[in-house]
């Protein structure tokens, strides 16, 4: 019987033993989620000694409207730390070992702006549940996000070495490699005037917020001026009223500064539709009746690149394409004669223009490319290092990480 | 005039350029909101300038029809068919269906336009095919690398192709992996500055070739 009772006991002990251990979350803090548009509130406390996946801690947030507290989150007592959270290091402000979650309004659940909320935290083991004190706050929102601060110095750096690469090309030239895409402009056009056929100019699929449709249409005006000189018919399908309408005063202008008002015709810009294959098929149609002797595809395209420029290729037509969809990358280079790929649609106004202001925000750009090929080959060291190594430069991998 | 054509569009630019940059590094529901309700007046101009589209595209076909210019036959089926579907839509008050029932206006869209629209798409198969026969042509040393690539990639796709091939499958995922996604990066890297480049000369007023060209 004693036997028994000894047993017993000694099975007994470590459990009770453990739950008396339990102890409730230290330190919890609750306030409003900083640099947030308001319906969060964000929860710390601080790690305690020898906690393990077996542990779990539990929050449950009392709502002025609700009798019972509800549960929000539950996990392992081991995880959900601070250094864990999507925060930059500047914005943290409690030590990256406390533990940490995030209350926000989603599915089943509003926190409203202004309303006092209560969180208690609770440190359960099995059966047993140990809770801290309840805290309040107040979520509010926030007029400024010091999260993306990083974010707005590196366009204020970019800004800055953007105008200063034009007042340097004000006053010194600056070398601009070829484009063999852009030579080939004045061929194109050349071209389409010998064979006494017209020029097929496309904007893409993206309105007048997209840069690359931007883009697109001051390169027509380029080709537009060029054009004119030589008398050439120019056809511009648009998929867009607005960009139509934009590029209607784009080519005028081009025509008025090449000297040839009295050739610009009206309806050289017209629109067909916003649905993307019946453009196709529409601009397909014209290249196959009208057979102009150069295609130019500029701006930003989806799937209909490949069924145009085919059409295009189909018809001996020569084809200067430039996009900033990489995905469509592989169909211009594979059926356009060339190809003006990502940043050299960009490029284009400059190298047409050859202005020193146009030419130093090339060079500003290729001041902040090298930036950003240094920061990655600095960032990539670092980590090799690390890990062959076994170093813990952690501070300055995650500063590269936040930096980002 | 020169300060309607000039002055005014290139103050509304920088100013609500600048508005809408700031916008990203405010997170408060106001700045949301001046956001969303900025983009729905977007729309409605844009919804407003499909009336210059659409004049546009009758003009141009009015034109044709007159004419009588090559190909003016189309150009009535494009008639026919805009004013048909305009008139059977208002008709049937833009409905698809009425009580589980389909339109003729619905009618139209499942059994003439999704036709026609996959007929399209589908083309691009007989396309790629034959971009694809011209491009692996190894004409000149970069051809020869792409066909290279590409067969290997073609084989490593397919599982007989890694059956036949085993060392296919992990060499074509070097290659998406390590090469491509390498290129790929440094594309969209040139891309984003590029674009932030040409949205910095439109906001300060450097690039103004879309107000229609001219210097002054």
């Amino acid at each position: 019987m004693l036997q028994t009772v000894l047993v017993l006991g000694c099975l007994l002990l470590p459990r009770l033993a453990h739950a008396d251990d339990l102890a409730s979350p230290q330190n919890v803090r609750v306030f409003d989620t900083p640099n947030d548009g308001g319906g969060s509130l964000t929860v710390v406390w601080d790690k305690a000694a020898g906690e393990t996946k077996d542990g779990r801690y539990q929050v449950l947030l009392h709502q002025p409207s609700a009798a019972d507290p509800k549960v929000i989150a539950e996990f392992a007592a081991n995880s959900r730390y601070v250094k864990d959270a999507k925060i930059p290091w500047w914005t943290r402000s409690v030590p990256n070992t406390n533990h940490f979650i995030t209350i926000r309004t989603g599915k089943g659940l509003e926190l409203k702006d202004g309303t006092l909320y209560g969180v208690t935290v609770v440190a359960v083991s099995g059966e047993h549940r140990a809770p801290a004190a309840t805290v309040q706050a107040t979520p509010e929102p926030n007029w400024f996000n010091w999260n993306q601060i990083n974010n707005l110095a590196i366009v204020i750096i970019f800004v800055l070495i953007v105008f200063g690469s034009i007042h340097v090309a004000k006053t010194k030239d600056i070398f601009l490699r070829r484009i063999a895409g852009l030579d080939a402009v004045d061929e194109a056009i050349g071209r389409a005037t010998e064979l006494g056929k017209p020029i097929l100019y496309l904007t893409g699929a993206g309105d007048m917020s997209e840069p690359s449709t931007v883009a697109a249409a001051v390169i027509l005006g380029r080709v537009a001026k060029r054009v004119a000189a030589y008398e050439t018919d120019l056809l511009v399908p648009h998929r867009d009223p607005i960009v139509m309408a934009v590029c209607q005063e784009i080519t005028k202008q081009s025509y008025l500064e090449a000297g040839k008002p009295d050739v610009f015709k009206e309806d050289s810009n017209f629109f067909i539709t916003t649905d993307q294959f019946s453009y196709t098929a529409a601009v397909d149609g014209i290249m196959l009746r009208k057979k102009p002797a150069a295609n130019f595809f500029m701006g930003s395209y989806f799937a209909e690149s490949l069924l145009l420029t085919e059409t295009g290729a189909s018809t001996g037509a020569i084809q200067i394409a430039g996009t900033d969809s990489d995905h469509q990358l592989p169909f211009f280079v594979t059926t356009c004669d060339y190809t003006l790929i990502g940043e050299e649609l960009y490029a284009a106004s400059a190298y047409l223009s050859r202005e020193p202001i146009q030419l130093g925000t090339l060079r500003g750009q290729d001041i902040g490319k090298a930036c950003i090929l240094g920061t990655i080959a600095v960032g990539t060291a670092v980590a090799t290092v690390a890990v062959l190594f076994g170093v813990d430069l952690s501070p300055i991998i995650d500063l590269m990480r936040d930096l980002k | 005039m020169t300060f309607l054509r000039r002055q005014l569009p290139l103050f509304i630019t920088f100013a609500t350029g600048i508005l809408f940059a700031a916008q990203y590094y405010v997170p408060h529901p106001d700045s949301e909101l001046m956001l969303t309700t900025t983009t729905k007046w977007l729309q409605i101009i844009g919804g407003f300038a499909l009336v210059l589209g659409v004049t546009s595209l009758f003009h141009l076909h009015a034109v044709k029809i007159r004419r009588q210019e090559a190909g003016w036959g189309y150009s009535f089926v494009l008639y026919a068919g805009m004013l048909g579907t305009i008139v059977i839509g208002l008709w049937h008050n833009g409905k698809e269906t009425t009580e589980g029932v389909t339109t003729a206006f619905g009618w139209i869209y499942t059994y003439m336009m999704v036709p026609l629209q996959g007929t399209m798409f589908a083309i691009l198969a007989f396309f790629i095919a034959s971009a694809a026969y011209r491009s692996f042509r190894a004409r000149s040393r970069e051809a020869a690398v792409l066909l290279i690539a590409a067969v290997i990639v073609m084989m490593g796709r397919v599982p007989l192709g890694e059956h036949l091939i085993p060392l296919s499958g992990d060499v074509t995922q070097w290659i998406l992996n390590v090469l491509n996604a390498a290129v790929r990066r440094a594309i969209l890297i040139g891309i984003s500055l590029g674009a932030i480049a040409l949205s910095l000369k439109i906001i300060f007023g450097v690039e103004r070739a879309y107000l229609g060209g001219g210097k002054e």
